[in-house]
Protein backbone atom coordinates (compact mmCIF):
# COMPACT_ATOMS: atom_id res chain seq x y z
CA UNK A 1 0.00 0.00 0.00
CA UNK A 2 1.36 3.38 -0.93
CA UNK A 3 1.15 6.24 1.53
CA UNK A 4 -2.03 8.30 1.59
CA UNK A 5 -2.12 11.01 -1.03
CA UNK A 6 -3.85 14.21 -0.05
CA UNK A 7 -3.02 16.79 -2.68
CA UNK A 8 -3.00 17.15 -6.45
CA UNK A 9 -2.24 20.37 -8.30
CA UNK A 10 -5.17 20.18 -10.71
CA UNK A 11 -8.51 18.38 -10.83
CA UNK A 12 -9.01 17.18 -14.35
CA UNK A 13 -7.61 18.31 -17.65
CA UNK A 14 -8.31 21.87 -18.62
CA UNK A 15 -9.00 21.12 -22.27
CA UNK A 16 -11.83 18.70 -23.08
CA UNK A 17 -11.20 15.77 -25.41
CA UNK A 18 -12.76 15.34 -28.86
CA UNK A 19 -16.05 14.25 -27.27
CA UNK A 20 -16.17 17.29 -25.02
CA UNK A 21 -15.19 15.61 -21.75
CA UNK A 22 -12.34 16.39 -19.42
CA UNK A 23 -9.97 13.67 -18.21
CA UNK A 24 -9.08 13.10 -14.56
CA UNK A 25 -6.20 11.61 -12.64
CA UNK A 26 -5.97 10.30 -9.09
CA UNK A 27 -2.44 9.17 -8.23
CA UNK A 28 -1.47 6.70 -10.95
CA UNK A 29 -5.09 6.22 -12.05
CA UNK A 30 -6.40 8.00 -15.11
CA UNK A 31 -10.07 8.35 -16.08
CA UNK A 32 -11.31 9.28 -19.57
CA UNK A 33 -14.72 9.05 -21.17
CA UNK A 34 -15.94 8.93 -24.72
CA UNK A 35 -19.48 8.72 -26.05
CA UNK A 36 -20.20 5.28 -24.58
CA UNK A 37 -17.49 4.25 -22.17
CA UNK A 38 -15.40 5.20 -19.18
CA UNK A 39 -11.76 4.21 -19.64
CA UNK A 40 -9.70 3.58 -16.50
CA UNK A 41 -5.94 3.11 -16.71
CA UNK A 42 -3.38 2.27 -14.03
CA UNK A 43 0.30 1.30 -14.27
CA UNK A 44 -0.37 -2.40 -14.86
CA UNK A 45 -3.57 -2.36 -16.85
CA UNK A 46 -6.64 -0.66 -18.20
CA UNK A 47 -10.37 -1.25 -18.18
CA UNK A 48 -13.61 -0.07 -19.82
CA UNK A 49 -17.05 0.37 -18.22
CA UNK A 50 -20.29 1.51 -19.87
CA UNK A 51 -20.49 5.16 -18.91
CA UNK A 52 -24.10 5.00 -17.68
CA UNK A 53 -23.22 2.21 -15.25
CA UNK A 54 -20.07 4.04 -14.20
CA UNK A 55 -21.92 7.27 -13.45
CA UNK A 56 -24.62 5.43 -11.47
CA UNK A 57 -21.93 3.81 -9.33
CA UNK A 58 -19.94 7.02 -9.01
CA UNK A 59 -23.05 8.92 -7.93
CA UNK A 60 -23.76 6.51 -5.10
CA UNK A 61 -20.16 6.28 -3.95
CA UNK A 62 -20.10 10.07 -3.60
CA UNK A 63 -23.55 10.40 -2.05
CA UNK A 64 -22.88 7.69 0.51
CA UNK A 65 -19.52 9.09 1.57
CA UNK A 66 -17.96 5.84 0.25
CA UNK A 67 -20.43 3.83 2.34
CA UNK A 68 -19.62 0.93 4.66
CA UNK A 69 -16.76 -1.13 3.28
CA UNK A 70 -16.26 -1.71 -0.43
CA UNK A 71 -18.10 -0.16 -3.36
CA UNK A 72 -17.29 -2.24 -6.41
CA UNK A 73 -18.23 -0.38 -9.60
CA UNK A 74 -17.92 -3.72 -11.38
CA UNK A 75 -15.70 -6.81 -11.03
CA UNK A 76 -12.52 -4.70 -11.44
CA UNK A 77 -12.83 -1.07 -10.30
CA UNK A 78 -13.96 0.21 -6.92
CA UNK A 79 -13.29 1.93 -3.62
CA UNK A 80 -12.72 0.74 -0.06
CA UNK A 81 -13.61 3.05 2.80
CA UNK A 82 -11.22 3.48 5.72
CA UNK A 83 -13.33 6.28 7.23
CA UNK A 84 -10.99 9.21 6.71
CA UNK A 85 -9.18 7.79 3.74
CA UNK A 86 -10.30 5.72 0.78
CA UNK A 87 -8.58 3.11 -1.39
CA UNK A 88 -9.17 3.38 -5.12
CA UNK A 89 -8.45 -0.02 -6.62
CA UNK A 90 -8.34 -2.00 -9.84
CA UNK A 91 -8.50 -5.78 -9.62
CA UNK A 92 -7.96 -5.76 -5.84
CA UNK A 93 -11.03 -7.92 -5.22
CA UNK A 94 -10.78 -9.96 -8.40
CA UNK A 95 -9.11 -13.32 -7.94
CA UNK A 96 -7.75 -13.43 -11.51
CA UNK A 97 -6.23 -9.97 -11.46
CA UNK A 98 -4.67 -10.74 -8.09
CA UNK A 99 -3.14 -14.01 -9.27
CA UNK A 100 -1.80 -12.33 -12.40
CA UNK A 101 -0.34 -9.49 -10.36
CA UNK A 102 -2.29 -6.91 -12.35
CA UNK A 103 -4.14 -5.37 -9.45
CA UNK A 104 -3.41 -1.88 -8.20
CA UNK A 105 -4.56 0.12 -5.21
CA UNK A 106 -3.85 3.62 -3.93
CA UNK A 107 -5.07 5.37 -0.80
CA UNK A 108 -6.31 8.95 -0.82
CA UNK A 109 -7.68 11.23 1.84
CA UNK A 110 -11.45 11.26 1.70
CA UNK A 111 -11.72 14.98 0.81
CA UNK A 112 -9.35 14.54 -2.13
CA UNK A 113 -11.01 11.55 -3.77
CA UNK A 114 -14.41 13.06 -3.03
CA UNK A 115 -13.40 16.28 -4.80
CA UNK A 116 -12.11 14.50 -7.89
CA UNK A 117 -15.08 12.14 -8.08
CA UNK A 118 -17.50 15.05 -7.75
CA UNK A 119 -15.73 16.95 -10.52
CA UNK A 120 -15.81 13.88 -12.76
CA UNK A 121 -19.51 13.24 -12.09
CA UNK A 122 -20.31 16.87 -12.78
CA UNK A 123 -18.37 17.03 -16.04
CA UNK A 124 -19.49 13.66 -17.39
CA UNK A 125 -23.21 13.82 -16.55
CA UNK A 126 -25.11 15.21 -19.50
CA UNK A 127 -28.35 17.17 -19.42
CA UNK A 128 -31.29 14.79 -19.03
CA UNK A 129 -29.34 11.95 -17.44
CA UNK A 130 -30.07 11.30 -13.76
CA UNK A 131 -27.73 8.69 -12.26
CA UNK A 132 -30.06 8.14 -9.28
CA UNK A 133 -33.16 7.46 -11.38
CA UNK A 134 -34.32 4.12 -12.70
CA UNK A 135 -33.52 3.53 -16.39
CA UNK A 136 -37.15 4.22 -17.39
CA UNK A 137 -37.15 7.54 -15.59
CA UNK A 138 -34.08 9.15 -17.08
CA UNK A 139 -32.62 10.21 -20.38
CA UNK A 140 -29.45 8.86 -21.92
CA UNK A 141 -25.93 9.15 -20.52
CA UNK A 142 -24.41 8.57 -23.95
CA UNK A 143 -23.15 10.78 -26.74
CA UNK A 144 -20.89 13.81 -26.96
CA UNK A 145 -21.05 16.23 -24.07
CA UNK A 146 -24.27 18.20 -23.94
CA UNK A 147 -25.07 20.29 -20.90
CA UNK A 148 -25.08 19.14 -17.30
CA UNK A 149 -27.49 18.03 -14.57
CA UNK A 150 -26.17 19.53 -11.36
CA UNK A 151 -29.58 19.47 -9.69
CA UNK A 152 -29.83 15.69 -10.06
CA UNK A 153 -26.33 14.92 -8.84
CA UNK A 154 -26.36 17.18 -5.77
CA UNK A 155 -29.55 16.01 -4.09
CA UNK A 156 -29.92 16.32 -0.35
CA UNK A 157 -29.21 13.02 1.37
CA UNK A 158 -31.76 12.19 4.03
CA UNK A 159 -30.13 11.49 7.40
CA UNK A 160 -32.66 11.71 10.21
CA UNK A 161 -31.20 12.42 13.63
CA UNK A 162 -34.06 10.78 15.52
CA UNK A 163 -36.95 10.01 13.17
CA UNK A 164 -38.47 11.47 10.04
CA UNK A 165 -41.15 14.03 10.97
CA UNK A 166 -39.85 14.45 14.52
CA UNK A 167 -39.54 18.12 15.50
CA UNK A 168 -36.49 19.70 13.90
CA UNK A 169 -35.72 16.55 11.93
CA UNK A 170 -36.04 15.57 8.26
CA UNK A 171 -39.41 16.54 6.77
CA UNK A 172 -42.05 14.36 5.17
CA UNK A 173 -42.24 14.11 1.38
CA UNK A 174 -45.27 15.70 -0.24
CA UNK A 175 -46.49 16.85 -3.64
CA UNK A 176 -45.87 20.39 -2.49
CA UNK A 177 -42.19 19.90 -1.69
CA UNK A 178 -41.50 18.11 -4.96
CA UNK A 179 -42.03 14.45 -4.16
CA UNK A 180 -45.03 13.02 -6.03
CA UNK A 181 -45.93 9.36 -5.63
CA UNK A 182 -43.79 7.22 -7.93
CA UNK A 183 -45.48 5.58 -10.93
CA UNK A 184 -44.94 2.10 -9.40
CA UNK A 185 -46.53 3.03 -6.07
CA UNK A 186 -49.82 4.67 -6.97
CA UNK A 187 -51.63 1.94 -5.02
CA UNK A 188 -49.72 2.60 -1.78
CA UNK A 189 -52.08 4.15 0.82
CA UNK A 190 -51.16 7.72 1.71
CA UNK A 191 -53.08 7.81 4.97
CA UNK A 192 -51.54 9.31 8.08
CA UNK A 193 -51.42 7.76 11.53
CA UNK A 194 -53.92 9.27 13.97
CA UNK A 195 -51.79 11.19 16.44
CA UNK A 196 -53.43 12.69 19.51
CA UNK A 197 -50.85 14.35 21.73
CA UNK A 198 -51.74 15.80 25.10
CA UNK A 199 -50.76 19.45 25.60
CA UNK A 200 -47.04 19.71 26.23
CA UNK A 201 -46.19 16.40 24.59
CA UNK A 202 -46.56 17.39 20.94
CA UNK A 203 -42.82 16.96 20.35
CA UNK A 204 -42.69 13.42 21.73
CA UNK A 205 -45.87 11.86 20.38
CA UNK A 206 -44.76 11.47 16.78
CA UNK A 207 -45.59 9.06 14.00
CA UNK A 208 -45.54 9.04 10.21
CA UNK A 209 -46.39 6.77 7.29
CA UNK A 210 -43.07 5.23 6.26
CA UNK A 211 -44.54 3.36 3.29
CA UNK A 212 -46.10 6.55 1.92
CA UNK A 213 -42.79 8.32 2.50
CA UNK A 214 -40.96 5.65 0.50
CA UNK A 215 -43.56 5.67 -2.24
CA UNK A 216 -42.51 9.28 -2.90
CA UNK A 217 -38.79 8.62 -3.18
CA UNK A 218 -37.40 10.01 -6.43
CA UNK A 219 -34.24 7.91 -6.36
CA UNK A 220 -33.34 4.24 -6.46
CA UNK A 221 -30.78 2.20 -4.53
CA UNK A 222 -30.03 5.04 -2.10
CA UNK A 223 -30.39 4.07 1.57
CA UNK A 224 -31.42 7.04 3.70
CA UNK A 225 -31.64 7.17 7.48
CA UNK A 226 -35.20 7.43 8.82
CA UNK A 227 -34.84 6.35 12.46
CA UNK A 228 -31.94 6.13 14.91
CA UNK A 229 -31.64 3.89 17.98
CA UNK A 230 -28.12 4.74 19.15
CA UNK A 231 -25.90 3.14 16.42
CA UNK A 232 -28.80 1.16 14.93
CA UNK A 233 -29.88 2.90 11.75
CA UNK A 234 -32.95 2.14 9.68
CA UNK A 235 -31.96 3.04 6.11
CA UNK A 236 -34.88 2.17 3.82
CA UNK A 237 -34.66 2.70 0.10
CA UNK A 238 -36.66 2.06 -3.03
CA UNK A 239 -35.17 -0.31 -5.57
CA UNK A 240 -35.77 -0.77 -9.27
CA UNK A 241 -33.67 -2.54 -11.90
CA UNK A 242 -30.12 -3.39 -10.70
CA UNK A 243 -28.07 -2.11 -7.77
CA UNK A 244 -25.47 -0.03 -9.63
CA UNK A 245 -22.63 -1.21 -7.38
CA UNK A 246 -21.58 -4.53 -5.91
CA UNK A 247 -21.41 -3.79 -2.21
CA UNK A 248 -18.64 -5.53 -0.31
CA UNK A 249 -19.37 -5.65 3.42
CA UNK A 250 -17.00 -4.67 6.21
CA UNK A 251 -19.68 -5.54 8.77
CA UNK A 252 -22.93 -7.45 8.89
CA UNK A 253 -25.90 -5.64 7.43
CA UNK A 254 -29.51 -6.75 7.37
CA UNK A 255 -32.29 -6.51 4.84
CA UNK A 256 -36.03 -6.49 5.50
CA UNK A 257 -38.08 -6.67 2.33
CA UNK A 258 -40.99 -4.30 2.92
CA UNK A 259 -42.71 -4.79 -0.42
CA UNK A 260 -42.43 -6.75 -3.64
CA UNK A 261 -39.30 -8.77 -4.45
CA UNK A 262 -35.55 -8.47 -4.82
CA UNK A 263 -33.09 -11.18 -5.76
CA UNK A 264 -29.55 -10.91 -4.46
CA UNK A 265 -26.45 -12.40 -6.01
CA UNK A 266 -24.00 -13.08 -3.21
CA UNK A 267 -20.30 -13.59 -3.82
CA UNK A 268 -17.18 -13.97 -1.74
CA UNK A 269 -16.07 -10.43 -0.92
CA UNK A 270 -12.38 -10.97 -1.72
CA UNK A 271 -12.47 -13.29 -4.75
CA UNK A 272 -15.87 -12.84 -6.36
CA UNK A 273 -16.65 -16.58 -6.17
CA UNK A 274 -20.41 -17.15 -6.14
CA UNK A 275 -21.78 -18.22 -2.74
CA UNK A 276 -25.57 -17.97 -2.91
CA UNK A 277 -28.67 -16.40 -4.39
CA UNK A 278 -31.13 -14.91 -1.93
CA UNK A 279 -34.70 -14.23 -3.00
CA UNK A 280 -36.55 -11.84 -0.74
CA UNK A 281 -40.30 -11.24 -0.75
CA UNK A 282 -42.39 -8.93 1.41
CA UNK A 283 -41.74 -9.74 5.06
CA UNK A 284 -38.55 -11.68 4.46
CA UNK A 285 -35.57 -10.85 6.65
CA UNK A 286 -31.97 -11.79 5.84
CA UNK A 287 -28.45 -10.95 6.96
CA UNK A 288 -25.61 -10.16 4.62
CA UNK A 289 -22.48 -11.55 6.34
CA UNK A 290 -19.37 -9.41 6.84
CA UNK A 291 -17.30 -11.39 4.33
CA UNK A 292 -19.50 -11.22 1.23
CA UNK A 293 -20.42 -8.83 -1.54
CA UNK A 294 -23.87 -8.55 -3.00
CA UNK A 295 -25.84 -7.08 -5.87
CA UNK A 296 -29.62 -6.81 -6.00
CA UNK A 297 -32.10 -7.14 -8.87
CA UNK A 298 -35.59 -5.65 -8.47
CA UNK A 299 -37.97 -6.26 -11.41
CA UNK A 300 -40.57 -3.84 -10.00
CA UNK A 301 -39.83 -0.83 -7.81
CA UNK A 302 -39.78 -2.24 -4.30
CA UNK A 303 -39.28 -1.05 -0.74
CA UNK A 304 -36.26 -2.40 1.08
CA UNK A 305 -35.30 -1.69 4.68
CA UNK A 306 -31.52 -1.72 4.99
CA UNK A 307 -30.58 -2.02 8.66
CA UNK A 308 -27.08 -0.94 9.63
CA UNK A 309 -24.99 -0.91 12.79
CA UNK A 310 -22.88 2.23 12.47
CA UNK A 311 -20.60 1.48 15.43
CA UNK A 312 -17.18 2.74 14.29
CA UNK A 313 -15.20 -0.10 15.86
CA UNK A 314 -16.86 -2.81 13.78
CA UNK A 315 -14.60 -2.90 10.68
CA UNK A 316 -11.52 -3.59 12.80
CA UNK A 317 -13.30 -6.24 14.85
CA UNK A 318 -14.41 -8.13 11.75
CA UNK A 319 -11.11 -7.66 9.92
CA UNK A 320 -9.15 -9.00 12.89
CA UNK A 321 -11.36 -12.06 13.20
CA UNK A 322 -12.48 -11.08 16.71
CA UNK A 323 -16.02 -11.00 15.43
CA UNK A 324 -17.45 -13.87 13.33
CA UNK A 325 -18.68 -12.77 9.89
CA UNK A 326 -22.20 -14.01 10.58
CA UNK A 327 -24.44 -12.26 13.12
CA UNK A 328 -25.76 -15.28 15.00
CA UNK A 329 -24.66 -18.87 15.29
CA UNK A 330 -27.23 -21.60 15.62
CA UNK B 1 -51.05 2.84 -22.60
CA UNK B 2 -50.20 3.52 -18.98
CA UNK B 3 -48.90 0.47 -17.19
CA UNK B 4 -50.66 -0.50 -13.95
CA UNK B 5 -48.49 -1.75 -11.12
CA UNK B 6 -49.50 -3.68 -8.02
CA UNK B 7 -47.42 -3.27 -4.90
CA UNK B 8 -47.22 -6.45 -2.88
CA UNK B 9 -47.06 -6.19 0.89
CA UNK B 10 -47.27 -9.14 3.25
CA UNK B 11 -49.70 -9.85 6.08
CA UNK B 12 -50.41 -12.51 8.65
CA UNK B 13 -53.09 -13.89 6.36
CA UNK B 14 -51.10 -13.75 3.17
CA UNK B 15 -47.39 -13.75 2.63
CA UNK B 16 -45.04 -15.35 0.15
CA UNK B 17 -41.62 -16.41 1.23
CA UNK B 18 -38.38 -16.38 -0.71
CA UNK B 19 -35.26 -18.05 0.54
CA UNK B 20 -31.60 -18.87 0.10
CA UNK B 21 -30.31 -20.99 -2.76
CA UNK B 22 -26.84 -22.07 -1.77
CA UNK B 23 -24.07 -22.40 -4.35
CA UNK B 24 -21.13 -22.71 -1.97
CA UNK B 25 -22.18 -21.64 1.49
CA UNK B 26 -24.32 -22.48 4.51
CA UNK B 27 -27.87 -21.14 4.37
CA UNK B 28 -27.70 -20.41 8.10
CA UNK B 29 -25.20 -17.62 7.39
CA UNK B 30 -28.08 -15.55 6.00
CA UNK B 31 -30.33 -16.02 9.08
CA UNK B 32 -33.27 -16.00 6.69
CA UNK B 33 -36.80 -15.79 8.07
CA UNK B 34 -40.13 -14.15 7.33
CA UNK B 35 -41.52 -11.80 9.95
CA UNK B 36 -45.14 -12.65 9.17
CA UNK B 37 -44.44 -16.34 9.54
CA UNK B 38 -42.64 -15.67 12.82
CA UNK B 39 -45.51 -13.55 14.13
CA UNK B 40 -48.10 -16.09 13.00
CA UNK B 41 -46.49 -18.65 15.31
CA UNK B 42 -45.77 -16.33 18.23
CA UNK B 43 -47.69 -15.58 21.39
CA UNK B 44 -49.23 -12.11 21.66
CA UNK B 45 -46.54 -9.52 22.32
CA UNK B 46 -43.73 -12.06 22.38
CA UNK B 47 -40.61 -10.18 21.31
CA UNK B 48 -39.03 -12.52 18.77
CA UNK B 49 -35.75 -11.33 17.28
CA UNK B 50 -35.67 -11.66 13.49
CA UNK B 51 -32.46 -9.65 13.15
CA UNK B 52 -29.51 -9.15 15.46
CA UNK B 53 -26.48 -6.96 15.04
CA UNK B 54 -24.37 -7.37 18.19
CA UNK B 55 -26.31 -5.33 20.79
CA UNK B 56 -29.14 -4.34 18.48
CA UNK B 57 -32.17 -6.31 17.39
CA UNK B 58 -35.27 -6.00 15.30
CA UNK B 59 -38.17 -7.88 16.80
CA UNK B 60 -41.26 -9.28 15.15
CA UNK B 61 -44.13 -8.82 17.58
CA UNK B 62 -47.58 -10.30 17.20
CA UNK B 63 -49.96 -7.55 18.28
CA UNK B 64 -53.15 -9.05 19.63
CA UNK B 65 -55.26 -7.67 22.46
CA UNK B 66 -53.82 -5.34 25.09
CA UNK B 67 -50.15 -5.60 25.99
CA UNK B 68 -48.54 -4.92 29.32
CA UNK B 69 -46.83 -1.58 29.83
CA UNK B 70 -43.16 -1.39 28.89
CA UNK B 71 -40.55 1.32 29.26
CA UNK B 72 -37.52 1.57 26.99
CA UNK B 73 -34.05 2.63 28.11
CA UNK B 74 -33.60 4.52 24.83
CA UNK B 75 -35.75 5.50 21.89
CA UNK B 76 -37.45 2.58 20.16
CA UNK B 77 -39.42 2.62 16.92
CA UNK B 78 -42.54 0.59 16.19
CA UNK B 79 -43.36 -0.04 12.54
CA UNK B 80 -46.77 -1.61 11.98
CA UNK B 81 -46.43 -4.22 9.24
CA UNK B 82 -50.00 -5.54 9.41
CA UNK B 83 -53.23 -4.61 11.16
CA UNK B 84 -54.05 -1.60 13.31
CA UNK B 85 -52.47 -0.89 16.66
CA UNK B 86 -53.26 1.78 19.22
CA UNK B 87 -50.13 2.92 21.01
CA UNK B 88 -50.59 4.67 24.37
CA UNK B 89 -47.77 6.75 25.76
CA UNK B 90 -47.29 7.82 29.35
CA UNK B 91 -44.55 10.01 30.86
CA UNK B 92 -43.17 8.12 33.83
CA UNK B 93 -43.31 9.87 37.20
CA UNK B 94 -40.37 7.71 38.19
CA UNK B 95 -37.87 7.33 35.33
CA UNK B 96 -35.81 5.22 37.71
CA UNK B 97 -38.09 2.29 36.88
CA UNK B 98 -35.62 1.74 34.05
CA UNK B 99 -32.14 1.25 35.48
CA UNK B 100 -29.25 3.11 33.85
CA UNK B 101 -27.50 0.90 31.33
CA UNK B 102 -30.58 -1.14 30.56
CA UNK B 103 -30.81 -2.36 26.97
CA UNK B 104 -34.13 -2.67 25.24
CA UNK B 105 -37.18 -2.20 27.41
CA UNK B 106 -38.45 -3.47 30.72
CA UNK B 107 -41.89 -4.79 31.59
CA UNK B 108 -43.76 -2.74 34.17
CA UNK B 109 -46.23 -4.11 36.68
CA UNK B 110 -49.75 -2.81 36.16
CA UNK B 111 -50.22 0.73 34.95
CA UNK B 112 -47.28 2.89 35.96
CA UNK B 113 -47.75 6.29 37.56
CA UNK B 114 -47.33 9.10 35.11
CA UNK B 115 -48.94 11.68 32.88
CA UNK B 116 -50.75 10.70 29.72
CA UNK B 117 -48.71 11.85 26.73
CA UNK B 118 -51.07 10.83 24.00
CA UNK B 119 -52.22 8.08 21.70
CA UNK B 120 -51.23 7.01 18.20
CA UNK B 121 -53.46 4.83 16.07
CA UNK B 122 -51.11 3.24 13.55
CA UNK B 123 -51.84 1.08 10.55
CA UNK B 124 -49.66 -0.74 8.00
CA UNK B 125 -46.56 1.24 7.17
CA UNK B 126 -46.89 3.69 10.05
CA UNK B 127 -43.83 4.21 12.24
CA UNK B 128 -44.18 5.53 15.80
CA UNK B 129 -41.51 6.88 18.11
CA UNK B 130 -41.48 5.19 21.53
CA UNK B 131 -39.45 7.82 23.35
CA UNK B 132 -37.02 7.26 26.19
CA UNK B 133 -38.52 8.36 29.50
CA UNK B 134 -41.98 7.17 28.53
CA UNK B 135 -43.91 3.96 28.95
CA UNK B 136 -46.01 2.44 26.19
CA UNK B 137 -48.83 0.00 25.76
CA UNK B 138 -50.13 -1.60 22.57
CA UNK B 139 -53.77 -2.43 21.88
CA UNK B 140 -54.77 -4.38 18.78
CA UNK B 141 -58.40 -5.53 18.46
CA UNK B 142 -57.38 -7.95 15.71
CA UNK B 143 -54.02 -9.75 15.19
CA UNK B 144 -51.37 -7.57 13.62
CA UNK B 145 -47.60 -7.36 13.38
CA UNK B 146 -45.15 -4.78 14.74
CA UNK B 147 -41.50 -4.62 13.70
CA UNK B 148 -39.61 -3.06 16.61
CA UNK B 149 -36.22 -1.35 16.29
CA UNK B 150 -34.50 -1.68 19.66
CA UNK B 151 -31.63 -3.27 21.59
CA UNK B 152 -31.58 -6.85 22.78
CA UNK B 153 -33.16 -6.87 26.21
CA UNK B 154 -34.09 -9.33 28.89
CA UNK B 155 -37.38 -10.21 27.19
CA UNK B 156 -36.00 -10.56 23.66
CA UNK B 157 -36.64 -14.10 22.44
CA UNK B 158 -34.01 -15.72 20.23
CA UNK B 159 -34.98 -18.99 18.56
CA UNK B 160 -33.05 -18.82 15.33
CA UNK B 161 -33.08 -22.56 14.72
CA UNK B 162 -36.87 -22.53 14.71
CA UNK B 163 -37.47 -19.50 12.51
CA UNK B 164 -34.60 -19.59 9.99
CA UNK B 165 -33.86 -21.57 6.85
CA UNK B 166 -31.28 -24.25 7.56
CA UNK B 167 -31.37 -26.24 4.31
CA UNK B 168 -29.40 -25.36 1.15
CA UNK B 169 -32.56 -24.99 -0.93
CA UNK B 170 -35.51 -22.83 -0.10
CA UNK B 171 -38.90 -24.37 0.45
CA UNK B 172 -41.28 -22.22 -1.52
CA UNK B 173 -44.38 -21.46 0.47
Amino acid sequence: MSKTTDAVPEIGSIEPNQHGYRSFTLGAFRFDRDEYFTHVAWPKGHHMLPVDAFLRALQRDIAWGFFYGIVNFDAVIGTMNHYGSVDLFAGRFNDHYRRAGLDHSERFTTPLIQRVFEAMLDDWTNAGFDPFASPQETGSAFGPKHGSNKEAITRHRVTAKRMIAAPGDEPLRTDDNGFPVNRHFHDVPQDKPDVRAEPGFEDEVVAFNLFAYLSRSDVTWNPSIVSVCKASLYCPTTEEYILPVIHGNDRVEWFVQLSDEIQWEVEDRDTGAVRARVTMKAGDVAAMPADIRHRGFSPKRSMLLVWENASPELPALYASGKMPPTPVQF
Amino acid sequence: MAQHYTTRFGSLERYDKGGVEVVNDDARNYVFSNLFEVASRAKPYEKVAVGKNIDYVIEAIRAEGISGWRAPAHDEFALVMDGEVEIRLLKLDNPGLVSPGTKGSVALAGTPAGRKMGVVRARRGHMTLLPVGAAYQFDAPRPGVILLQTMAGADTVERWGDICQTTPRRNAR
